[in-house]
């Protein structure tokens, strides 16, 4: 046997050891999945073994180098990993910003000790960040942030307002963008720090949105201390800490198009709509466009894993993930109009236990903020038509 | 697996780019149209493509081949799609290739070599409607004395009319039956059939033609499984042409943003064509990946290959044809001018998309694959 295979046989052997059965097969959610966390809540007990077993081996950050807690494995022994937690159909050990955004910013622009402290809390699912980018005058235009951090000598006194900061309200620790100099150019006057959200003069106010649920927050600093060891990166040099950050969390959204369901799409409309005696879809015309779909879903999927191997031979334009981000979120976004009229008149209901209390419905329309979170389409359109494509005055 | 080329693959891409750039880039095509070439492809850029080494790129190292794979048949593929070049390359350097090594040592001694060498053309006669539906075969060959009688019309046969041999497919007793056909053979008419884009195909018709049992490539009634690997490679292979084609169109289309003015800007100053623009490298970067994905998993000989070439050609196609309607929509007037070479673009692409089966074709193979 090839390396490479004497790993998948022993990966596989481990996972089906340890990957508990209430931990395989559909994961529920977003707000279900595991989070980790000071305050993390497990559906089951089975879920908080799944995610300490996967964080102590590092395999919730599988490519992160071991002395930080990670994996230590190299692309081909991730890939093989996911394509063995894919076969048995298990749940993510571990849903995480940590892991999704600042790891891979603090990899590259934070001190040794900030690597020393946070990043192996965040691979055991110890530590539940958020990120205080998007302000109220901030949005599309986030280089125009106002929140303002004042020179104290050893610390910073931040005050200021984040919006559409997701799980503000369940998170131990912030990484957030604020202006350290509000004289220089708008791209040069920001610095990327880190925070306790428990610190005084934080305090957190849940969104409704339109599928009733709250999964952003606005978020106030009224006075808040923040020490300065807790600055990543060069002092007004954060827009860079920010931009290289964004890109892996467009990819983390854009990874979003990528559904791995129990069930594919066809099936769930044939459960739903009926087929014929050979089994097609009794909606011709809906048929069609799921088929379309699945061979775009798939396609997108052979994408995100080809810019992986690009980013592992150092061949990949950081504004990639702009395409990732974009073409993602907007194949999530049809994926769930199709589920939605996949499930017809039932998927309207909105209350009942038989729909899950509205589930597909409230799904559906969390999607649509997937092509507005972390740069909307147009703006990961402008990056790829000016960095990407190099046409003039983009 | 990766879905990047290794250093060797990004060599031969070089190679084949820089080949056809130097001897056949699209004036080529032009010169061939233009001069109503009786052949309308060229015998000696197929000798050059043998000497290359592309034409037996799928070919073992023992017949004169190079003894690679899909991936670099793909490469070669996507080279072509670039330059619009007509060459026997997806007839009989991928299609009849991989027929042909499945048939017995004969076959393969007396025609292998000479494709590599870039001396013989081979066609596949597998479609006979207006679609590709190799389900739907409908010419016969009969059990007749010592061999078989064929009878039936076959359609869209690459390079058929200058073909130095024939592989037709036939329904026999139980099951689908390769031949190879001598194309002067008694009872077999030819028509060649140009296409739109200029490049050549034709009507085959097959009337009591009679064949001797060693015609067979494989086994009697066991054609359907050698069919559907060569139909698999040159739909992969067609898809690298389209993608190919596709994003040719669009670097044309780029620069052509980059220096057209109007109202006093640089038209790729204007943002309604700037987001088209990068929607539609999205959509080439999707294809290229989907491309790659399907021409690994044959090379890998995966169970599921089918469907990812199905996943690619439906793709790629789709992607190929928006680049060239972009291309022609954004060039305005002079994209609808014959001098321009976007036009071509979008011929070419039109008939890749018709070949070995066109999205709706593909995207039938998912549903079904899927169950529903």
């Amino acid at each position: 046997m090839t390396d490479l295979e004497t790993f998948r046989a022993e990966t596989r052997a481990w996972l089906e050891a340890n990957c508990p059965a209430e931990c395989r097969g559909p994961g529920g959610s977003e707000e279900d999945a595991i989070w980790g966390g000071r305050n993390a809540v497990f559906r089951t007990p089975g879920h908080k073994l799944w995610m300490e077993r996967m964080g102590a081996k590092g395999w919730t950050a599988p490519e992160w180098p071991v002395e930080y807690g990670g994996g230590g494995l190299t692309r081909e022994e991730a890939k093989v990993l996911a394509s063995e937690l894919r076969r048995i159909k298990a749940q993510p050990a571990l849903n995480s910003f940590g892991i999704w955004m600042l790891g891979p910013a603090l990899l590259q622009f934070g001190s040794e000790e900030q690597k020393k402290r946070f990043l192996p809390e965040i691979v055991r699912g110890e530590i539940r960040w958020c990120q205080g980018y998007s302000e109220p005058g901030a949005g599309s235009d986030l280089a125009g942030l106002q929140t303002r951090a004042e020179d104290k000598g050893d610390h910073w006194i931040v005050n200021g307002q984040k919006v559409w900061t997701s799980y503000a309200d369940k998170a131990d620790w912030i990484f957030c963008l604020v202006r350290t100099d509000a004289e220089a150019p708008k791209h040069l006057g920001i610095s990327f720090v880190l925070f306790d959200m428990a610190t005084r003069g934080v305090s957190t106010k849940p969104i409704t949105l339109i599928s009733g649920k709250s999964p952003f927050c606005e978020t106030f600093f009224d006075d808040v201390r923040v020490e300065k060891e807790n600055l990543v990166g060069t002092l007004n040099r954060g827009w860079d800490v920010a931009k290289y950050l964004l890109a892996h969390e467009r990819t983390m959204i854009g990874a979003m198009g990528e559904v791995r369901s129990a069930r594919p799409l066809g099936q769930v409309a044939t459960d739903s709509i009926g087929a014929d005696e050979e089994g097609r879809l009794d909606d011709a015309m809906l048929r069609a466009r799921i088929a379309e779909l699945e061979v775009d879903g798939a396609a997108f999927r052979l994408a995100l894993e080809r810019v992986g191997d690009q980013v592992k031979a150092g061949q990949a334009h950081p504004a990639i993930a702009s395409m990732l981000k974009y073409y993602g979120s907007e194949l999530n976004k049809r994926r769930h109009e199709l589920l939605m009229a996949a499930g017809g008149a039932d998927a309207l209901e909105w209350e009942s236990e038989r729909s899950n209390h509205g589930g597909a419905a409230r799904d559906w329309l969390r999607t649509k903020a997937n092509s507005i979170e972390g740069g909307t389409s147009e703006i990961q359109l402008n990056i790829i038509a000016k960095h990407l494509l190099q046409l003039p005055g983009a | 697996m990766s879905l990047i080329l290794t250093e060797e693959q990004t060599m031969l891409k070089e190679a084949a780019d820089g080949f056809l750039a130097e001897n056949a880039p699209i004036a080529h095509l032009r010169k061939l149209r233009d001069s109503k070439d009786a052949d309308g492809v060229s015998r000696e850029l197929w000798k050059a493509f043998g000497e290359m080494g592309f034409a037996g790129v799928v070919i073992p190292e023992e017949h004169g081949g190079s003894g690679l794979g899909a991936v670099e048949a793909g490469v070669v593929a996507e080279a072509l799609g670039r330059t619009l070049t007509p060459s026997p390359f997806m007839g009989s350097g991928v299609l009849s290739a991989t027929v042909l090594k499945g048939g017995s040592a004969e076959q393969q001694a007396a025609w292998l070599p000479r494709i590599a060498a870039g001396e013989a053309i081979v066609s596949l006669a597998v479609d006979e409607g207006a679609k590709h539906a190799p389900e739907r075969i409908a010419t016969v060959a009969e059990r007749s004395g010592n061999g078989f009688k064929l009878n039936g019309a076959k359609g869209f046969v690459l390079d058929g009319h200058v073909a130095d041999a024939l592989i037709v497919a036939a329904l026999t007793e139980n099951g689908l039956t390769l031949f190879l056909v001598d194309p002067k053979a008694a009872g077999v008419e030819i028509e060649r059939t140009v296409m739109v884009d200029a490049h050549n195909a034709a009507r085959v018709t097959l009337t009591d033609v009679m064949v001797d049992a060693d015609a067979v490539i494989g086994a009697v009634d066991g054609g359907e499984g050698l069919l559907e690997g060569a139909l698999n490679l040159g739909r992969a292979c067609a898809a690298a042409s389209l993608t190919g084609a596709g994003d040719q169109a669009f670097q044309i289309t780029l620069e052509y943003l980059r220096t057209r003015k109007q109202f006093g800007k640089l038209i790729g100053e204007f943002q309604a064509l700037q987001h088209r623009a990068a929607h539609l490298f999205s959509e080439i970067e999707i294809a290229r990946a989907a491309t790659m994905g399907a021409l690994n998993a044959i090379d890998a000989g995966r169970e599921d290959a089918g469907l990812a070439v199905s996943v690619a050609k439906a793709k790629a196609g789709r992607v190929a044809e928006l680049a060239v309607q972009e291309a022609v929509q954004m060039h305005g007037g002079v994209g609808m001018t014959d001098e321009f070479d976007v036009g071509l673009f979008m011929k070419r692409v039109r008939v890749l998309n018709e070949l070995l089966g066109d999205a709706g074709f593909h995207q039938e193979r998912m549903a079904r694959s899927q169950g529903f």
